[in-house]
């Protein structure tokens, strides 16, 4: 299978997103330009973390219009897995691709620490090696992660079993505890934790890998469906 | 033609930089500070010759899809000659 990692200029796990890909998963990973029009033949595409555009004027505002986000756009709308992380997050709402926003932490600080998430649903192509209800130790770094939206719109997530992941102990302020969820066909998933942060026993946890490894599981679902 | 854009949180939006602001103003003794909202400032300076219910047009155009994040934020504007 072949991750195509999205770098954007201030983009900085873009390179921990590649090596998780390819060292951890033992599959391909490719670094796509933000100035791209196409995704060549990705498979899946990860928007990693970082400043995309230095946070200029909102976090993920000004990435929202790369050339490259047309072609993930449609990759989405054609169904193809698309892994938004941290300010991959912040771009993907920005971009209208999933539903709130994402504000400065309700205490203000940068928070840069492991935290516990639970996995609240396995019911998509991003977690379903885990069980639900299992809590991961993944770390967060973010000070824009506090995650808002409309009363009517957090009550849709939550009805339609989109919310992934929600924080065990809330370290940012974010509605319903919420860490990470999907759009309602559920190939786009957007989660402020670092799950490439998580992917290799030097860092301390392999919590993360899941998520990559379940990507790697769903695709193969697909293609030997298809054949 | 110049164009003076403001961009807040809508009321629902909790702004933790105004609340922090307001504490600072009330340790320095501004006891009559209720409430404090932090947003954004632009002005933007547009080419002579348009009319006013365009740049009225491409303001608001601007404002919904890059000044403003419509999901939490409101946003006002004035056209100055």
């Amino acid at each position: 299978m072949k991750f195509g990692v999205v770098v954007f200029p201030g983009s900085n796990c873009d390179h921990d997103a590649w090596f998780a890909v390819q060292h951890n998963l033992g599959h391909q990973a490719e670094f796509i330009w933000h100035d791209s029009t196409r995704l060549g033949d990705a498979d899946a595409v990860i928007l990693p973390g970082g400043f995309s555009y230095g946070d200029y004027l909102r976090c993920g505002a000004i990435a929202k219009f790369s050339p490259v986000m047309n072609a993930v756009r449609a990759f989405a709308a054609a169904g193809g897995p698309v892994l938004g992380i941290c300010n991959g997050f912040q771009i993907l709402v920005e971009a209208g691709l999933l539903p709130g926003a994402l504000v400065r932490n309700r205490g203000l600080k940068f928070i840069c620490e492991p935290v516990q998430l639970r996995c609240e649903t396995t019911a998509c192509g991003f977690t379903s090696t885990y069980a639900k209800g299992q809590i991961l130790r993944v770390p967060i770094a973010h000070g824009e992660g506090c995650y808002v939206a409309d009363p009517r719109t957090l009550d849709e997530l939550a009805a339609e079993d989109r919310i992934v992941f929600r924080y065990v102990e809330n370290p940012n302020g974010s509605l319903g505890d919420i860490a990470g969820i999907l759009n309602r066909e559920r190939n786009v998933l957007g989660m402020m934790p670092h799950p490439e942060r998580a992917a290799d026993p030097l860092m301390g946890s392999t919590d993360g890998l899941g998520v990559f490894q379940s990507m790697v599981q769903s695709f193969a679902r697909v293609a030997s469906a298809r054949s | 033609m110049k164009a003076r854009v403001y961009v807040s949180f809508k009321p629902t939006v909790l702004d933790p930089q105004g609340v922090a602001v307001r504490s600072a103003l009330h340790s320095l003794g501004f006891d009559q500070v209720d409430d404090v909202r932090q947003g954004k400032f632009f002005e933007i300076l547009l080419a002579g010759g348009l009319s006013a219910a365009e740049a009225r047009r491409q303001i608001e155009a601007m404002a919904q899809d890059v000044l403003a994040n419509p999901v939490i934020e409101d946003y006002q504007f004035e056209l100055i000659e």
